[in-house]
């Protein structure tokens, strides 16, 4: 890694860190090619307006159940195929691309804002608090992920952002356990004491002085959730507990697919192939963040 | 040892209490008026509205009624089903033994190619192999198992017509239900074929089931092996002259062996809540399907009594497993 010496940015600056970082995790190829993907899902999202030949949502009575443009009976105004009401897949998929970024993004979010705040109770304060906190996970864990999802989306009611909802509290408990054993590690170093023996407080102390040191494994699970959110949304949508029809979310999709699958394969396919490359370019990315955050594993 | 039993009972006690709580709550926090929904469409009549609060004990204090649903539970009565009017723990076991011999033949799957591959991979660490395995098993960790089970569907039901779509069994066949286990109740039923039938109708269930522990297995025993290879003691017992077979099989494998079978032990969870969405897609009769049409008939106590049994199933699991893996790792004891 000595070939770009001059280039090298100062170390200890923000920037040394980005450069050291963005060094590791170039050498990673399946983290680089599932970041190119991640863009490209991105660009969709943003301009599915624009690239999207139809209204997603647009039904075309002659145009019912078309194949794809490369099999017989194809055609360019449908590259993917319609569905049985005859939407363009292609249209649909890239808005769905919308929903799945958009529910990751919130539900990672929601769920690491609200567990980094009880973590960092629980491992400051200890004691009471702790017990309290980390009891309650204890019990969210209990339940298998899905199944706890479904019962609260049966409490709140079947839609998008109750699912949404569901899923952040189903990984709540990963967030606050991993922020909180950082923070009674950390609590304890000698930066905290002289920090605090500089007068600053509780507040400050949790927020500006132990946080930061604790982001590195937070900013690895947040990327896992974020793929765990893409795919237990997609599955909730699937059940019919999640995105409601005529909604162009990729699970839902699949569902309203099913009765198909014999008679049209595209229709079920490319929705499916939407959610796995997308699930699977996150955790390639997850996997080469966590090798160039993780100290224990760069090669010393 | 004894002491260590007893810290992990005492800490599960608070967990199971948590989860009573939890499902005690769950219809008391649906929106509206369960009664309401309850009755469905057609409404109700006062007289027959205190009818079903009384069933249901909305007309005691909370906590009484906390205090009771926690002494039916210990009698082992989850309340009434409203769609069969059968007791739900009735419904549950009826229906378990889809849901375990479906599991067990994914996990069996799941097992008999990860483990391999994993050890292959660690052993061939940088080639080929170790590539496409690990490449593999995070496709397939990547993987939503509901798209996975149409496709296969679509391959091996729709094109190639080797296997049936959904069931258990073939309408051909009828006989008694004697331990609930497909493949053991067709052996003994003697009629020409039925095992067979059993047979193809769960390979396509338990490979989608089976398939995101298999990519866990796989990775979890070459990321153990690798760390178990670079040992001084197996060093010590390729120094010594042993086969490469004999330094990889016995002394390497065993250590490894630990963190797989908690590993291993941990993907009930995440069996119980595949077996949702693969029970659905196969409509295979097991406890997945029967929460989610349960959740659509809202049928509340079932979904409230199958909720419990399942976090119960899971939370026992999880305690045998943290057991064995105390016996086996004596270390972990004395923390």
């Amino acid at each position: 890694m000595a070939t770009a010496a001059k280039n090298i940015p100062a170390v200890g600056t923000f920037k040394h860190s980005l450069f050291e970082f963005w060094s590791y995790f170039r050498e990673n190829p399946g983290a680089v090619a599932g970041l190119y993907f991640i863009v490209l899902v991105l660009l969709f999202a943003l301009g599915a307006d624009i690239i999207a030949p139809h209204d997603p949502i647009e039904q075309n009575r002659d145009a019912l159940l078309v194949p794809p443009v490369w099999q017989e009976g194809g055609s360019w105004d449908y590259i993917l195929g319609t569905d049985a009401v005859g939407r363009d897949l292609f249209s649909r998929i890239a808005h769905g691309a919308r929903f799945s970024l958009f529910i990751g993004l919130m539900v990672v979010t929601l769920s690491m804002s609200a567990g980094i705040m009880l973590g960092l109770l629980a491992g400051y304060f200890r004691g009471r608090v702790e017990t309290a906190i980390m009891r309650i996970m204890d019990v969210i864990l209990a339940f298998p992920s899905l199944l706890l999802a479904l019962g609260l989306v049966a409490i709140l009611g079947p839609a998008l952002i109750n699912a949404m909802i569901a899923i952040a509290i189903v990984l709540l408990p990963h967030f606050v356990r991993l922020t909180r054993s950082s923070v009674i590690i950390e609590k304890n170093k000698e930066y905290v004491t002289a920090s605090r023996l500089a007068g600053a407080g509780h507040m400050r102390l949790m927020t500006n002085t132990i946080l930061p040191n604790c982001m590195a494994p937070l900013i690895v699970q947040a990327t896992l959730s974020f793929s765990t959110a893409i795919l237990d949304a997609a599955a909730l949508g699937f059940l019919g507990m999640g995105a409601q029809p005529p909604i162009p979310e990729w699970g839902a999709m699949l569902a309203e697919a099913r009765e198909f699958i014999l008679r049209a394969w595209w229709v079920v396919t490319f929705p499916g192939l939407a959610i796995l490359l997308t699930v699977l370019s996150i955790n390639l990315m997850g996997d080469g963040l966590r090798d160039a955050l993780d100290p224990k594993m760069k090669r010393s | 040892m004894f002491k260590f039993l007893l810290t992990k009972l005492a800490m599960i006690v608070p967990t199971f209490i948590g989860v009573t709580i939890a499902s005690f709550a769950f219809i008391r926090l649906l929106p509206g008026d369960p009664i309401l929904l309850m009755a469905g469409e057609r409404g109700v009549t006062p007289e027959r509205r205190e009818e079903l609060e009384a069933i249901m004990g909305f007309d005691r204090l909370l906590w009484d009624q906390y205090f009771s649903f926690l002494g039916d539970l210990l009698q082992g009565d989850l309340g009434v089903s409203i769609v069969t009017k059968a007791p739900v723990l009735g419904e549950f076991l009826a229906r378990f033994p889809a849901t375990i011999e479906l599991s067990v033949i994914a996990i069996i799957f799941a097992i008999a190619i990860g483990l391999p591959a994993g050890v292959i991979a660690a052993v061939r660490r940088g080639t080929i192999f170790d590539h496409t395995v690990m490449g593999c098993s995070l496709t397939g960790y990547s993987m939503p198992i509901f798209w996975w089970g149409l496709l296969l569907i679509i391959f091996f039901s729709g094109i190639l017509e080797w296997t049936p779509v959904s069931g258990r069994i073939s309408f051909l066949f009828y006989f008694e239900p004697v331990t609930g286990f497909m493949l053991i109740d067709s052996l003994l039923a003697d009629q020409p074929g039925a095992f067979k039938s059993a047979v193809l109708h769960l390979i396509l269930p338990a490979v989608v089931l089976g398939t995101i522990p298999l990519a866990v297995i796989a990775r979890q025993t070459r990321s153990s092996m690798m760390e178990v290879l670079s040992e001084d003691y197996v060093r010590t017992a390729r120094a010594k002259g042993l086969s490469p077979l004999r330094v990889v099989g016995v002394h390497a494998l065993r250590n490894a062996l630990i963190t797989v079978v908690t590993v291993i032990g941990l993907q009930v969870g995440v069996l119980l809540a595949g077996a949702i969405l693969t029970e659905t897609i196969f409509a295979w009769p097991g406890i997945g399907k029967w929460m989610i049409d349960s959740i659509f008939r809202r049928d509340y106590p079932a979904v409230q009594g199958g909720l419990l049994l399942i976090a119960s199933i899971v939370m026992i699991v999880n305690l045998i497993v943290d057991l064995t893996y105390g016996l086996i790792n004596p270390s972990i004891r004395h923390e």
